[in-house]
């Protein structure tokens, strides 16, 4: 019996080498962990509970039937995440390049089927030269597999994925359909067809990392939502946000103890919108303000800088931020930031997580290239996103809400449930300036009419009055007290039940 | 006495007038340009007049806003604060033809003082020591010899058009006066087109130190004792102290009889100061008077118990000084900090902006100690380009000089200043330094300190032991409450070990935390223990923490996997970790900073409105090099070094996207 058990021992040791102590080392002196001690940073300590150790993979064809190594280049199981389950599957690049095989595929099925089926969150630590060649198709097969389940278990329950290495060809799909992509800074990249091919097919030369790095998916593509500096920094940035996020579709966002009076008043706020209209301000500092502990978690930080979008706790609730930062392009909508807005308020909405919008927005960019590259749809989004939301809904203007945008903007139109205005708001159909240049076109001619024209339409307009005359703001507040303000407004709405008509599924202008 | 009082003033100073008004039942009127439409000092007063564009030679300096802004409000006096038109002899002269008091002396001491040659004179004739030296021209060696010897050695042969150093020489001895006056001479002809000379008493170790004088109106006259104010930068001073740890009785006695002979002379009223330099040896000569309140004036009320705004009030108002000079005794020790929006890690540039978090330490008046702090704004105000930067002058004061430096450097810790770069952590740095600490101290403080500029502190192995402790406890706090959070799995919660490691500046420590008296109690490797306590919670940004029952005040900032953590004028990251989480850590690559400094990218798709710069110009530190507007709204692009521009790739009128690159640095 004693030879038995030692048995085991020395076949879980063996597994937990993956490749071997030299690959090991090579991984290291990537500036890269392994597999295995991703997980321990991830994982409370000593929480995790792996399957699948010995599973090895069946292919027989060049040569492969030679090297058979224990768990098949990926490392799965569960753990804990401050005592809340989650699961998780690591790519371990000192086995055959943590290349994929149909078993290794299998591996990642059988977690994702459980997680689904208990309501756990899924995290993929993704390192991985790509497809296992010498299995050919039953490798492409294993990222079908793969790609059939993030699809099931989108907006079941969340998953992160995070990319530590190489994510090359079919292989960035599983991660695309995630709800939230990391990645590591100089040590990993994402691409669907590589340098050498796109050098041979159109001629560009580029690099790995240019093409592909993470400072292009934050900035450029924004298929990224945040990077990091190194493994050891993205592992607790993914526990911070694992602890904004509820465990499945069926649960409440979580709740945290804090220490962060929620009537709490902030005098420096009165003074936060400048004299002059056409100066900008920083929305980021009100969002800091608002939120419990100055805590906030910001999704997608460096793509479509005229939106902010990101999750903050209001009496230890997780609360998603959407904010038009006016520091940025004025803060107005475009192509990018409303696509970036809108696919953070599905999220929130998949997962019962409150939203908070805060509103200073001039308008959609005007422009050929807003038009040509299809504005029209893509501020729809926005729009569709924020009317279809069923969760709570509360929303601040601080200073412009203009036209269109205004409506966009989780409007009372649109099912906010508590729309609040500032003093120095100013709903209106557009700027005073614009809008007498059509009411008075005739007059056009005569600068100092035209003048006070526009003074006019701005004491009647360019004020939160006339819209909360009609209810469409539901009170004026002072800025001072936007935060009590605004979590009693979500503590109203804990029990908001809205339901939206049958459909087999909505059909949102992708 | 007045009814209503204007201050023609701004900042600190101007709320630092209205407090004591309004102590004394005297209504006050602030004035206000638009950039101060919001200041604080406007909020104070009772009423406030607008009196025009934001350039202070559009608003505080033109006498005829001010006297509008009097009649206007119907004000009986007039304090002009410092600065702006306080030493301004038009000013007065308005004033008294407007029949309206002036909150200072007359007209004629501002004048008679206002003029370095006049000054000098009037002080030689009062018996004022002033600096010896020759004021003729020289015509030779030999005479330049005798007049050298007739001074006393050393001796600075200066050029009588000079400037930076050039054409200045120190003689020691005849035959270095001798080659001095003759390079002196060569160097002055070359570099000016001028070579007279002239030579005077070089000072040696020199320390400026000042006197505190008040007059009345009927011949009264008294000093308040001095005030050293040697730490200085480029001239403009930074801390100052009273009494100062350099003077005894005898000198100090001497120094403020002769200021208050000067004041006599010039038939001087109210408040004034006059400034000596004083050499290693207590040699002191005069400098000049300064005919208004002093920036430092709090620290000798803090050792007189004197409140030197009331008394000038008094005095204008005819009223006679309530004090002999052998009622003015010293009581304890004082010392001003100024705070400046100025960033030390960039060469103290001016910084501007929004101060989106300012709170001064809380004022208290105990015998053991006191802290003051003279303001003139506020969390959310703007500090704007048009004015000193100066933002608030911390004081404190205590029984002896080692008290008072305790309590300011605790009083500093706890100051929180966000949204502008600040001197903060400079100053906690100067009130660490030795030579500090022992009041061994000259003009040439700062220059000598840190003659490469300021890069923050390096703290010692005993402070950094501390404050890894407190970050571990810290920390601790911060896991068990991430362990609360609701949706766990029963009986598997995660639990908190007691090993960690902190690594800060450097260096990494392993610790072992044990819960103790409801704080921790901190093991270092090889068994020293500090005992910490305090009311931390996450999110507090000021963590005020016994440490071995000693006080440890942190700014605490968040980064990814640690606190910042800013005391003592070090700026620090600090890690806590578990063994395993610092084992693999270790592993992590050093990152350097990508290089974009030579380059200036686009912030934002907009439009270039100017470039302010040309190639091959070089340029400063946060000198603006061209405007981007986008959407109407103007953003200045500023230089983050200096550098010299190779090439320019856009000109006004362009349109650009985000990352463009506008221009190229050497």
């Amino acid at each position: 019996m004693k030879d038995i058990l030692q048995e085991l021992e020395s076949r879980r040791r063996e597994a937990r080498l993956g490749g071997g102590e030299k690959r090991i080392e090579a991984q290291h002196g990537k500036g890269k962990l392994t597999a295995r001690e991703r997980i321990e940073l991830l994982l409370d300590e000593g929480s995790f509970e792996e399957f699948d150790m010995f599973v090895a993979h069946r292919c027989t064809d060049f040569g492969m039937e030679e090297t058979r190594p224990y768990g098949d280049g990926v490392v799965t199981g569960w753990g804990t995440i401050n005592g809340r389950m989650v699961y998780v599957f690591s790519q371990d690049f000192t086995v055959f390049g943590g290349s994929l095989s149909e078993t290794h595929a299998q591996k990642i099925c059988k977690i994702m089927d459980m997680a689904v089926q208990n309501g756990a969150p899924v995290i993929g630590l993704n390192d991985s030269g790509g497809a296992r060649i010498q299995e050919g198709v039953a490798s492409l097969a294993g990222y079908a597999d793969v790609f059939q389940r993030n699809i099931m278990a989108s907006g079941v329950v969340p998953q992160i994925s995070v990319v530590m290495g190489p994510c090359a060809g079919g292989a960035v799909y599983s991660p695309a359909m995630t709800d939230f992509i990391f990645m590591v800074k100089d040590s990993s990249y994402m691409f669907v067809t590589g340098p050498d091919v796109v050098k041979t097919v159109t001629n560009e030369q580029v690099t790995a990392e240019e093409l592909g790095g993470a400072s292009t998916h934050t900035k450029k593509s924004s298929v990224a939502d945040g990077a990091f500096d190194n493994d050891v920094e993205a592992m607790a940035e993914v526990r911070r946000l694992v602890d904004f996020l509820p465990l499945n579709n069926r649960e409440k966002p979580p709740v945290r103890p804090f220490f962060d009076e929620p009537g709490r008043v902030e005098p420096s706020l009165d003074t936060l919108i400048p004299d002059n209209p056409n100066m900008p301000y920083d929305m980021k500092e009100l969002i800091l303000k608002v939120a419990d502990e100055a805590d906030f978690y910001e999704i997608q930080e460096d793509f479509a800088k005229n939106i902010i979008t990101g999750f903050i706790r209001l009496e230890g609730q997780t609360v998603g931020v959407v904010a038009n930062q006016p520091m940025v392009l004025a803060g107005c909508l475009d192509i990018d930031s409303s696509r970036k807005a809108a696919r953070f308020v599905r999220f929130c909405d998949c997962f019962e997580i409150p939203i908070l919008t805060f509103v200073d927005v001039p308008g959609f960019l005007p422009g050929t290239g807003q038009e040509f590259g299809g504005v029209i749809k893509h501020g729809a989004k926005l729009l569709f996103a924020y009317g279809e939301a069923t969760v709570p809904k509360v929303t601040v203007i601080t200073r412009k809400a203009y036209g269109g945008a205004y409506d966009v903007m989780s409007s009372k139109h649109i099912r906010g449930d508590f729309n609040y205005a500032w003093p120095t708001a100013e709903i209106a159909v557009m700027g005073a300036k614009g809008a007498t240049e059509i009411l008075y076109r005739s007059e056009l001619g005569d600068p100092e009419k035209i003048a006070r024209r526009t003074e006019d339409y701005e004491d009647r307009f360019a004020n939160p009055f006339v819209a909360a005359e009609r209810g469409f703001i539901d009170e004026v507040i002072q800025p001072r007290s936007t935060r009590r303000r605004v979590a009693k407004a979500f503590a109203s709405l804990r029990n908001k039940k809205l339901e939206n008509p049958w459909k087999k599924h909505d059909n949102i202008p992708l | 006495m007045f009814d209503k009082i204007l201050i023609a003033n701004r900042g600190e100073i101007a709320c630092r007038v209205i407090k004591t008004a309004r102590k004394m039942g005297i209504k006050t009127v602030a004035v206000y340009s638009d950039a101060d439409a919001n200041a604080l000092h406007v909020e104070m007063a009772d009423e406030a007049v607008h009196i025009g564009p934001p350039p202070a030679n559009q608003s505080y300096i033109v006498i005829d806003n001010i006297l509008d802004a009097i009649r206007k409000s119907g004000a009986q006096a007039v304090h002009p604060g410092y600065g702006f038109l306080s030493e301004n002899p038009k000013f007065a002269a308005a004033l008294e033809a407007e029949g309206v008091a002036f909150i200072g002396p007359p007209k004629g001491a501002i004048e008679a003082m206002g003029d370095k040659i006049t000054s000098k004179k009037l002080a030689q004739e009062a018996g004022v020591s002033t600096v010896p030296g020759y004021m003729g021209l020289i015509e030779d060696a030999d005479e330049a010899v005798k007049i050298s010897a007739e001074i006393g050695y050393p001796v600075m042969i200066k050029a009588s058009a000079g400037g930076g150093g050039k054409g200045m020489r120190i003689a020691w001895s005849d035959e270095e006066a001798r080659e001095g006056f003759q390079s002196s001479k060569n160097e002055a002809a070359s570099s000016f087109g001028d070579d007279r000379i002239f030579i005077e008493k070089f000072v040696t170790q020199p320390r400026h130190i000042e006197i505190q004088v008040l007059c009345d109106q009927h011949g009264n006259a008294v000093y308040l004792h001095e005030r050293e104010c040697s730490i200085q930068r480029r001239n403009q001073k930074v801390v100052e102290e009273a009494p100062s740890p350099f003077l005894d009785p005898e000198t100090r006695a001497a120094m403020g009889e002769q200021a208050v002979a000067l004041a006599k002379a010039v038939g001087y009223t109210s408040a004034g100061t006059v400034e000596f330099i004083v050499d290693g040896d207590k040699n002191f000569y005069f400098l000049e008077m300064n005919t208004r309140l002093q920036v430092e004036h709090p620290v000798t009320e803090l050792i007189t118990g004197v409140d030197l705004v009331e008394q000038m009030i008094r005095v204008a108002n005819g009223e006679k000084l309530p004090f002999a000079q052998e009622n003015l005794t010293i009581n304890g020790w004082a010392i001003e900090n100024r705070l400046y929006a100025e960033d030390p890690y960039r060469g103290f540039l001016p910084s501007i902006g929004r101060l989106t978090r300012y709170r001064p330490p809380e004022e208290v008046s105990l015998d053991t100690h006191v802290v003051r702090n003279d303001t003139g704004v506020f969390e959310g105000g703007e500090i704007s380009m048009y004015y000193d930067p100066m933002i608030a002058k911390l004081c404190t004061w205590a029984p002896t000089r080692e008290e008072a430096i305790v309590a300011m450097r605790d009083a500093l810790d706890s100051f929180e200043v966000e949204g502008i770069g600040h001197n903060l952590p400079f100053l906690s740095a100067v009130m660490d330094e030795p030579k500090f600490v022992s009041g061994d101290l000259t003009t040439a403080f700062i220059a000598e300190h840190w003659p490469e500029g300021f890069e923050g502190v390096e703290l010692g192995e005993e402070t950094l032991r501390r404050i890894a402790a407190a970050c571990a406890a810290m920390h601790r706090v911060a896991e068990i409450r991430r362990t609360r959070i609701s949706g766990r799995m029963d009986n598997h919660e995660r639990r908190i070990g007691t090993d960690w490691n902190v690594t800060l500046q450097g260096v990494s420590y392993d610790v072992t935390i044990d819960a103790y008296k409801g704080g921790a109690k901190v093991t270092f490797e090889g068994g020293h223990t500090l005992e910490v306590s305090g009311d931390w919670t996450p999110g507090d940004t000021l963590a005020e923490m016994m440490v071995e029952d000693m006080p440890l005040v942190l700014k605490v900032g968040k980064i990814s996997g640690g606190f910042r953590i800013r005391s003592r004028g070090a700026d620090l990251k600090v890690h806590v970790r578990t063994p395993r989480q610092a084992e693999l850590a270790r592993l992590m690559p050093e990152k350097e900073a990508a290089d974009t400094s030579k380059m200036l990218l686009c912030p934002m798709p907009g439009l270039v409105v100017k470039i302010d710069v040309e190639e091959g110009q070089e340029v400063q530190e946060g000198q603006a090099l061209c405007t981007v507007e986008a959407m109407k709204m103007e953003n200045i692009l500023r230089a983050e070094r200096k550098a010299v521009v190779t090439r320019i790739n856009a000109g006004a009128g362009d349109s650009l996207a985000v990352d463009d690159v506008i221009m190229e640095f050497e």
